[in-house]
């Protein structure tokens, strides 16, 4: 099977398994899950170097995902790549347990990084994480995910152009950029446009790409790190709630939970019959 | 007291080589020679503290020992948030040092006053809160800070601060610290207004009564061990703070009275519930909030008068 096959089914299953848990667990952010699955797939498929019998090794790269109301997605992948048993994702939103609407502290699941949920921190702890290992001669790349609307939050911007003062190379961040905010269009709540001449203004390199294109995004972190040590900024534009006719571009998306029959009929788009 | 703080941390980054430094752009010339030591382990973050706080998290919880360090309340309240999730939820050994804390930059206006630092800091689960009364405890407390496994805060005034420790004292987290022994009064001071209480309880004394005076560092986690004894043998406990009386010492040892259901009668020195519009040096501050030796000593004097 080609890696590019083998990333889109794993992107099929994970979107047939958010779905599923979001309508079992009645876990909102359906939408903006789907927008970063494909994105989550190819990282955790094929580029992060991480080793999931070893979560905390001193060299593995790292990922945040900074959007952390994607952590249904996250959750799914992180189960996908073997960091846990599938199984354990039966207990999601019980009470006791340690899968909810954001991911917990490190120690409290192999595989996670960051506690997110409170946007715009993400990326600073990012900017520690990839200049740590400067400074301690480990030579591991560092993710961050965020989304549109997160780029209101002026500690983004902050850390941008810290990382740009000290040319923090081994730092990648990858927009979400499915033009939706919580209760509305992200460009009209906060002017975000053009966002990658804004991340170019602020020292950045930065590329645009169909976020739901894998061989686009494998050949975007592919030119990854740059030479001249500048961070690179990915704006991937997505469709929130990709995959799914009747989900896609409608931000009821982001709270609404799907309905057993909703269900079946994404599965049935998908092409997911278990 | 921040030329000791600047001597003390480049001391510990030639011993340790996780010691990383960040500063909010200021200092400028106070770090030169910590940059000698490694200058890959000095970062100025710019007028940016909440990117600051994340970043030092991300760094501790990268094997990381991060310091950082500015003007108090841009340290603490401008970054809470950032204290609050980045920090202290993901248990990283950040150490926060607010410079200037309390009055000492009295005549730079509100903005630049903290009175608020400790109420809000000591909210929040893990974290460890200080406040040293001179550069010798700070010193202490900096070497302290570096062996937990947690966020410690530490408050520190700004220079010319008097010492108050003629010995290196022994000095433990959450252990306070008698620096005069006395059996009728304790005065539990935390910070740099302890000249103050030192000297109310000489005043005290030329009226016949015997002050115990306790430099109480440790704000969080409170010394329950000296208090337990202190209520058992005194007659009343009076807290000195640089600090609003609204959340700082003096509201955690009444809260800690209140869980033991403890005797005897508590008086708070602190500061009043409001911003101070009019201009003043630090002297003038300390007078218009009652935190002078004499006013504590007559404060004192009224109270056990009433017992």
């Amino acid at each position: 099977m080609s890696q590019l096959f083998e990333i889109q089914e794993w992107a099929r299953i994970l979107r047939s398994r958010i779905i599923e848990t979001s309508h079992k667990a009645e876990m909102p952010h359906l939408g903006s899950c789907l927008s970063c699955t494909d994105i989550l797939a190819t990282l955790y498929h094929s580029v992060l170097r991480i080793d999931a019998t070893n979560p905390r090794a001193v060299t593995r790269d790292r990922f945040i995902l900074s959007k952390g109301h994607g952590a249904p997605a996250l959750f799914q992948v992180l189960a996908m790549r073997g960091f846990y048993p599938e199984a354990m994702l039966d207990e999601y939103g019980k009470d006791g347990g340690v899968f909810a609407e954001h991911p917990p502290t490190p120690d409290h699941l192999p595989g996670i990084e960051a506690a997110t949920g409170s946007l715009g921190h993400g990326l600073p702890m990012g900017l520690g994480m990839a200049l740590a290992g400067r400074i301690q001669g480990h030579r591991y790349h560092v993710y961050v995910l965020l989304s549109d609307g997160e780029c209101n939050e002026g500690s983004v911007w902050e850390a941008a152009m810290l990382a740009a003062s000290q040319r923090v190379g081994n730092l990648c961040v990858i927009i979400d950029f499915n033009k939706w905010q919580a209760t509305g269009r992200s460009e009209e709540i906060l002017a975000l446009n053009p966002l990658a001449e804004k991340w170019r203004a602020f020292g950045w390199h930065a590329c645009e790409i169909d976020g739901h294109d894998i061989q686009a995004i494998l050949d975007s972190v592919a030119r990854f790190p740059r030479e001249d040590g500048k961070p690179t900024a990915i704006i991937a534009h997505t469709v929130k709630g990709k995959g799914v006719s009747f989900m896609e571009d409608d931000n009821n998306w982001h709270y609404r939970i799907p309905t057993a029959e909703e269900v079946v009929l994404s599965k049935k788009e998908l092409g997911v019959t278990v | 007291m921040r030329n000791a703080f600047a001597d003390e941390l480049t001391q510990l980054a030639k011993q340790n080589n996780k010691v990383v430094l960040l500063s909010g752009d200021i200092g400028n010339k106070l770090f030169d020679k910590f940059k000698n030591v490694d200058e890959t382990r000095f970062y100025n973050c710019g007028v940016a503290e909440a990117n600051m706080m994340g970043v030092a998290a991300g760094m501790a919880l990268s094997g990381l020992r991060p310091v950082v360090y500015t003007i108090t309340p841009f340290t603490t309240t401008r970054c809470f948030e950032q204290i609050r999730v980045d920090a202290c939820y993901h248990k990283a050994p950040v150490i926060i040092v607010g410079t200037g804390a309390g009055l000492s930059y009295a005549e730079l206006g509100p903005t630049h006053h903290s009175l608020e630092d400790i109420a809000i800091l000591r909210t929040l689960p893990r974290m460890r809160v200080l406040a040293p009364c001179d550069a010798t405890e700070l010193r202490l407390a900096l070497r302290a800070a570096l062996h937990e496994d947690g966020p410690v805060y530490i408050r520190i005034g700004k220079k010319g601060e008097p010492p108050i420790h003629a010995k290196t004292p022994n000095f433990k987290i959450g252990k306070a610290i008698v620096v005069r022994t006395g059996t009728d009064v304790a005065l539990i001071s935390t910070g740099t207004i302890m000249p103050e209480a030192l000297r109310a309880a000489e005043l005290l004394a030329e009226r016949g009564i015997s002050a115990e005076v306790i430099s109480f560092h440790s704000v969080k986690p409170l010394d329950q061990e000296y208090l337990e004894q202190a209520c058992a043998r005194f007659q009343l406990l009076a807290t000195v703070e640089e600090h609003g009386r609204i959340g700082g010492l003096g509201s955690a040892i009444s809260e800690w009275r209140t869980a033991r259901q403890t005797t005897p009668m508590q008086i708070s020195f602190g500061t009043d519930d409001e911003f101070m519009y009019e201009v003043g040096s630090q002297d003038y501050a300390r007078q218009k909030y009652g935190l002078t030796a004499s006013n504590i000593a007559n404060k004192v004097l009224t109270a056990l008068n009433k017992l």
